[in-house]
């Protein structure tokens, strides 16, 4: 059955397999982000991959505003609804450090904006009883490390909240996964060296496809970085704050 | 856009260089960075997508669908487009890519810039016959050109990315009616029986597997494929595998070889058989094992692929009792029946026969490559460029006698050499000079 997805965070390097995946599957798809122009381009290359009907609606996480057409739209569409949230951003953790005004926009970005859009959006599906949100964390959010606290704390906030929204909407017949990436061969990663088990975006779509397929609730991309996490948690804090991973 | 260092390699693996390399994601970021040749998923074998100590450019991430026309079959896309994606995208629509090479990886920047050719090469000729129209980032900004670009057009189709980065490209799609390849496979007992059945072969795509090591009365035995676009249904692909670490040398030693190559040929029942394959399976059968060069090992391993004309074919079969007798190829070899049909000024069809074999990169193996690119040139024949990195510049030169017309229009395209590769620096091809064989 064809199901209609709204995008939040559109032309995320990231995101753009799995919209691919979305189109060629024959589901209906409303594409929202900034770069308007580049939306436009987008919804012609998923049109002639199979989508039926691609949309583009302007969204800025740090304007709620922009929330409420889309939230209309949605109300409007026939069938099942779901909903990706690939938005986020993360500065570099000494870029913050340098200048504390930055952390309201990761916060924004990553955890206030979605929070509050999903927030608009869950009764809708709530009383249709069916569909699916995913919602883009980051093993980031699983430890804050020095490398990138403040983005991990506003994951780590978002995935607490999809927990919850799992739990709640579950009751509903509306399914909730958490997707957790590690680092994604993306532009915001080429030239930063090399990183440990790095995935292709293609990777990451496979993986969520595989996760909805079996209606996961976590699903980390890799896989691997499930146990690592798991080991990185278990590491006593003593021991913790005095390591550099 | 961003750079950053590192060392790649053709497929082959034998070749590899260091360079800086961005990775754009949009026409302005290539048409403001520096003037780099470039690259798409490098399954050119040997050094056609280096550029060692220079910039280049990946075009990966250039893979939209900018316009498809579902009555023309006109489809215009990003030259970072790969050749399954648009098999996977337009095959249920009912389009085809007129040409599709032996691996679905190639992107249709790389297919455009070797003119690559298919099983159905016979019938539709290269690549760049489907091609309507190129946009080329030549000069700081991007000119669209057609067939009617009559000098420019025969320098870009083939012709190894140096008249421009090409962002994207206009096809014609072949209409197909089903999304399944009817295939069927003969046993083919020796080299007469072998060009017979190519050339009696009235088959859309047809293709002829030999057993590289099978010598005496037993030369060019194989398997004849013969196959059509068909309507029906197959079970869903399993997940294709990787190949995690470098094999062992040992994996390609001779014994182990020989074994598989019967298993192969056996396989096949001596009346033969009509079976139903999904396309990726017919088209791109070694697609499955992700990074199935690494089966090679960490010296890599060269392709040796030449055509020769229709009646030197006699010429191909001592080089291939050569390749047979000399115990340094690898399983299967190829062998196809090539029609006349090129693009560019360096593409390489030609009416003709056309072999390409592996060789494990070992002692000896690039000795009797260059004896054979050697008897290619005899025979009045040629290398193809996608699969070199041991020819000499002047055996090429001869080779593609087109090859001023081509140099005219590059030096135009790129007067300051900005987009010279490792193979035009090996082979001299950007300058017109005598040099020293």
């Amino acid at each position: 059955m064809t199901e209609t997805w709204i995008i939040l965070g559109a032309t995320s390097g990231m995101a753009r397999p799995f919209i691919r995946s979305l189109a060629e599957a024959g589901h209906g798809i409303i594409l929202c982000g900034r770069k308007t122009d580049e939306m436009s381009a987008q919804a012609t290359d998923l049109e002639a991959r199979g989508a039926s009907g691609v949309a583009v609606m302007r969204l800025d996480m740090r304007d709620p505003a922009s929330f409420d057409p889309i939230i209309e739209r949605a109300k409007s569409t026939v069938g099942t609804l779901c909903c990706a949230v690939f938005v986020g951003s993360m500065p570099d953790q000494g870029a913050i450090d340098a200048d504390a005004s930055l952390v309201d926009g990761v916060i924004a970005d990553s955890l206030t904006g979605p929070t509050r859009f999903l927030t608009l959006l869950a009764p809708v599906l709530a009383a249709r009883g069916n569909g699916t949100i995913v919602g883009i964390g980051s093993v980031a959010g699983d430890r804050g490390r020095l490398g990138n606290y403040v983005y991990g704390a506003a994951k780590a906030g978002f995935a607490a909240y999809l927990s919850g929204l799992r739990n709640k909407l579950g009751r509903s017949g509306v399914h909730v996964m958490t997707v957790k990436p590690g680092p994604v061969d993306t532009p915001m990663t080429w030239g930063l060296g090399k990183m440990p088990f790095m995935i292709s975006p293609d990777q990451v779509s496979a993986d969520i496809n595989a996760g909805l397929r079996k209606k996961r609730n976590v699903v980390y991309t890799a896989k691997i970085w499930r146990p690592i996490m798991f080991v990185i948690r278990s590491i006593p804090e003593p021991i913790f704050k005095k390591m550099s991973i | 856009m961003h750079w950053k260092t590192d060392k790649v390699t053709g497929w082959g693996r034998a070749l590899a260089a260091t360079g800086n390399i961005a990775r754009p994601e949009t026409e302005a970021e290539i048409i403001s960075a520096p003037s780099a040749p470039a690259a798409g998923n490098r399954r050119s074998y040997g050094d056609a997508p280096l550029n060692g100590g220079g910039q280049s450019l990946d075009m990966t991430r250039m893979d939209n669908i900018l316009s498809f026309d579902r009555e023309t079959g006109l489809a215009h896309v990003g030259a970072g487009m790969t050749i399954a994606a648009m098999a996977r995208v337009f095959v249920p629509q009912g389009w085809i890519p007129a040409v599709m090479p032996g691996t679905g990886f190639a992107t249709v920047g790389g297919a455009i810039g070797m003119d690559v050719h298919g099983k159905n090469h016979h019938g539709a000729g290269s690549f760049g016959q489907h091609v309507s129209a190129i946009h080329l980032a030549t000069g700081g900004a991007v000119r669209r050109i057609t067939p009617e670009d009559a000098l420019l057009w025969r320098a870009t189709i083939g012709g190894l990315g140096q008249t421009g980065v090409i962002i994207s490209a206009e096809l014609q799609l072949a209409r197909c009616k089903g999304s399944v390849m009817v295939v069927t496979e003969r046993r083919v007992e020796n080299w007469a029986e072998h060009l017979a059945m190519l050339d009696a072969s009235p088959a859309t795509y047809c293709v002829g597997w030999i057993d590289a090591t099978a010598t005496g009365p037993n030369l060019g035995r194989g398997i004849l494929e013969e196959a059509e676009v068909g309507r029906g249904l197959i079970p869903k692909a399993k997940a294709t595998k990787a190949v995690p670490f470098d094999a062992p040398h040992l994996a390609l030693s001779a014994p182990i070889v020989k074994v598989f190559n019967a298993a192969y040929y056996h396989r096949i029942p001596a009346h033969g058989r009509t079976v139903v394959r999904s396309m990726d399976s017919f088209f791109f059968p070694l697609d499955a094992i992700h990074d199935w060069n690494r089966l090679y090992g960490k010296r890599g391993f060269h392709q040796f692929q030449c055509v020769v004309p229709t009646d030197r074919a006699d010429g191909l079969r001592q080089m291939l009792a050569t390749i047979s007798s000399s115990g340094l190829a690898s399983p299967l070899a190829v062998l196809k029946r090539m029609g006349a049909g090129r693009a560019g000024f360096l593409s390489f069809p030609m009416e003709g026969y056309t072999l390409a074999v592996d060789f494990p990169n070992r002692d000896g193996a690039a000795d009797l490559i260059r004896q054979l690119i050697g008897q290619t040139q005899d025979l009045g024949g040629r290398i193809y460029l996608a699969k070199d990195s041991l020819a000499a510049g002047p055996q090429i030169k001869s080779m593609y006698p087109e090859w001023p017309d081509w140099l005219a229009q590059v030096t135009a395209a790129d007067p300051d050499h900005h987009l010279e590769t490792d193979m035009t620096r090996r082979l001299d091809l950007r300058h017109n000079r005598n040099s020293q064989t």
